[in-house]
């Protein structure tokens, strides 16, 4: 007997795909925002869907900051490979060298807000008029209010008081030359549909997210792994623990958690139990009440 | 969760006074779905504003200019999960001057929930709320008596609520309308039942939207599948294939069905209904599916595979009830882009038949102006047809946006009457 409703994930798939080919239909030169997280690895995933039989008509386009853990990298290079498209690198520390940006200076330095300048130029000099994201409304407060489709300015600025409606599902992409869109087609998924997505389509990601040994220092109550970037204070120290990751970023700003959850099945588990957001262990957003919303003001993801 | 658990979308209007941050924070704290740095946050802001305790209400606050005045102003989407379904809600402002953010949250609700203050009775807003979710064919309205504590629970107080509206109400087209009398603030019948209200036997707020039956708010006769876009591998393993990449928007596509293209009125039958995972026999909304046809039509975005024995009316003169978005006012005789589904034409209003006054729901024959957030019945003449049903039987073929071609902004929506 058939039932004619679609189950939430089903629905939440379908909704992901319809944006994406509204992306790929109103637009000249989309790219997916990929940073190795699961986030992007799930948009990238979705697209694959979207387009079968033919592969995904675009290119994902990566932000290095130069500040990697090695394993995104690697992680990166494979789904390139695998879908035969094309990587565009955006180097922060090329901006850092063309004196486009300046390095922040510190123990709590990260490359973070650079790279918005980085961002904005790969837009420009590809000529890129849709940046697709896997940016999600539950993450964050100034998230909460984005659009499917989410125009920027030719300074490639957010205006969140002054955003199109949209009503049903149908989106507006018009734009000026030197202006473009930013659209996130899994605005609607939580950080648990994501796990559970992930679980049942059996999607790859990065060993990062499953729990294993690492050299890790006790920071601002979280995990900050060991890395070449790493500047110790006095009191620190180095120590092995088993820890997993719930979000990627820079190694020098993602802090990890104590897990034992080394299957998808496990980390379905340990989120749905979890207390505290997954961008708590991030000290980006640590620095004010509204630092996410003034970064996207000036054009973050 | 189970694995045919469903989503549902649902919309709150209402300003602070309703208690609609209250009730919304008592929904995500009582059925556990707010984070404990969450939680920290609140906590922290509501000390520095020196308020008692934990202000739940901050939980729905979004940007800084909101915190800094203590409203809403623009739709902000929330999630919560329960065992038995996801819900997203559209928190929208409940002021006049944001009726445009109430009807864009409205577009995609399953149910509406409407705030009464039980002091108060039926107000000017809560007509206007009702009228909205009724304008935007919200399948279920949930009308919550809230703040019984301040009326000592009285069944009474609750009752002549339950009459006003009723009285008024008629004259909506509203399929399912519930009442409960709750208290937000204390959480009386939101998760958990009331210990105050014997003489309530219903459901509380929560258990109501975990079962409330919403498979059927879905057209599910009219076949209809907008185009948008062409999939054309071109690879050795898919040489010749073309598929037809959309979203079913309401009825049921099978392999064999014989369909008619819009509007060029081409016939075929469909060969296969494909997705990544599988090829499938049937293909319902809202499923995202790609479908290829028997024989080689010329079809392209803004085309529409219908059934070919059920086919929208295409039609280039429609009368909508239309929601103006924008600041600027509509230009007499501008021409505007009309979206439609996936196909896109040039408009022009004819016509302003009348306005509605939002807080009497009175009709206007004589004000032609339409200005951000007026409601009117206008007739629009598009350059060529669309493939058009009413609104009130399908939601997604029923209606429009107004685009500004000298801005590119979201000037208008419109249902198709």
């Amino acid at each position: 007997m058939s039932k004619y409703y679609l189950n939430y994930l089903d629905e939440l798939e379908s909704e992901a795909i319809f944006v994406l080919r509204e992306v790929w239909a109103q637009f000249d030169n989309p790219v997916i925002l990929f940073s190795g997280g699961k986030d992007s690895i799930l948009v990238t995933h979705l697209a694959k869907k979207a387009f079968y039989p033919a592969k995904i008509p675009f290119p994902l386009m990566h932000v290095d900051t130069g500040h990697n853990f090695p394993e995104t990298i690697k992680f990166r290079d494979d789904i390139i490979k695998d879908l035969g498209v094309e990587l565009i690198v955006g180097s922060v520390q090329e901006s850092i060298d063309e004196g486009r940006v300046a390095e922040e200076k510190g123990k709590n330095a990260t490359r973070n807000a650079l790279q918005i300048t980085t961002l904005l130029d790969a837009i420009e000099s590809n000529k890129i008029d849709c940046a697709i994201g896997g940016g999600r409304r539950d993450e964050e407060k100034a998230r909460a209010k984005e659009r499917f489709f989410s125009h920027r300015d030719d300074f490639g600025q957010w205006d969140p008081k002054n955003q199109r409606p949209e009503l049903w599902n149908i989106f507006n992409g018009k734009h000026f030359e030197g202006e473009h869109f930013r659209a996130f087609p899994i605005s609607n998924w939580t950080e648990m549909d994501v796990w559970n997505y992930i679980k049942r389509e059996n999607i790859a990601i990065p060993s990062l997210y499953f729990a294993h040994e690492r050299e890790v220092v006790w920071r601002q109550d979280s995990w900050i792994p060991n890395s070449e970037f790493l500047i110790l204070e006095d009191h620190e120290e180095i120590i092995t623990k088993k820890v997993r990751f719930r979000t990627l970023g820079d190694i020098t700003i993602t802090g990890g958690i104590e897990s034992e959850a080394d299957t998808l099945e496990k980390i379905a588990d340990e989120v749905s139990g979890m207390r505290q957001t997954e961008r708590g262990n991030r000290s980006d957003d640590k620095r004010s009440e509204s630092a996410m919303e003034d970064r996207k003001r000036q054009g973050y993801f | 969760m189970l694995d045919n658990n469903q989503l549902l979308r649902f919309t709150t209007a209402g300003s602070v006074d309703d208690g609609k941050s209250t009730l919304i924070g008592r929904l995500l704290y009582d059925s556990k779905s707010i984070f404990e740095d969450q939680l920290q946050a609140i906590e922290n802001t509501s000390k520095k504003k020196g308020h008692k305790g934990v202000d739940l209400a901050l939980f729905t606050d979004g940007l800084r200019d909101e915190r800094d005045q203590g409203i809403t102003i623009d739709v902000a989407y929330r999630y919560f999960t329960t065992p038995k379904r996801k819900f997203i809600i559209a928190d929208t402002p409940g002021h006049i001057q944001y009726t445009r953010n109430m009807v864009t949250g409205a577009s995609t609700a399953n149910a509406a929930i409407i705030l009464v203050d039980a002091r108060h009775g039926v107000i000017e807003q809560t007509k206007r709320h009702s009228f909205i979710a009724s304008l935007l064919q919200i399948p279920h309205i949930i009308v919550c008596v809230n703040k019984m504590d301040l009326v000592d629970y009285s069944e009474e107080a609750y009752n002549t609520v339950i009459n006003q509206f009723e009285e008024f109400s008629s004259k909506l087209l509203v399929k399912d309308i519930r009442f409960i009398p709750i208290s937000a603030l204390n959480g009386d019948n939101v998760v958990n039942r009331s210990q105050n209200m014997d003489w309530y036997q219903g459901a509380p707020l929560l258990h109501t939207l975990e079962t409330m039956h919403i498979s059927s708010d879905i057209n599910k006769v009219d076949a209809r599948f907008p185009v948008q876009t062409v999939l054309r591998p071109q690879n050795e393993t898919h040489r010749d294939y073309r598929g037809y990449a959309g979203r079913v928007s309401s009825g049921i596509f099978r392999v064999g069905d014989e369909v008619t293209i819009m509007p060029s009125g081409f016939t075929s039958k469909i060969k296969t209904i494909d997705t990544l995972n599988e090829s499938l026999k049937e293909a319902y909304a809202p499923m995202s599916v790609s479908i290829t046809l028997e024989d080689d039509i010329d079809i392209s975005r803004g085309d529409m595979i219908v059934r070919s024995n059920n086919k929208p009316e295409p039609l280039q003169d429609i009368e909508v009830m239309l929601c103006w978005l924008h600041n600027d006012p509509a230009k007499p005789r501008a021409k505007y882009s009309i979206r439609h589904t996936s196909n896109e034409q040039k408009a022009m209003i004819k016509d302003i038949v009348y306005k509605i006054n939002i807080e009497t729901l009175d009709r206007n024959t004589e004000d032609k102006d339409l200005k951000m957030n007026d409601i009117s019945k206008v007739k629009i003449r598009t350059t060529k047809p669309l493939m058009i049903d009413s609104y009130r039987e399908n939601r997604t073929t029923g209606s429009i946006i107004l685009i500004d071609d000298t801005t590119n902004e979201t000037v208008a929506a419109g249902m198709v009457v």
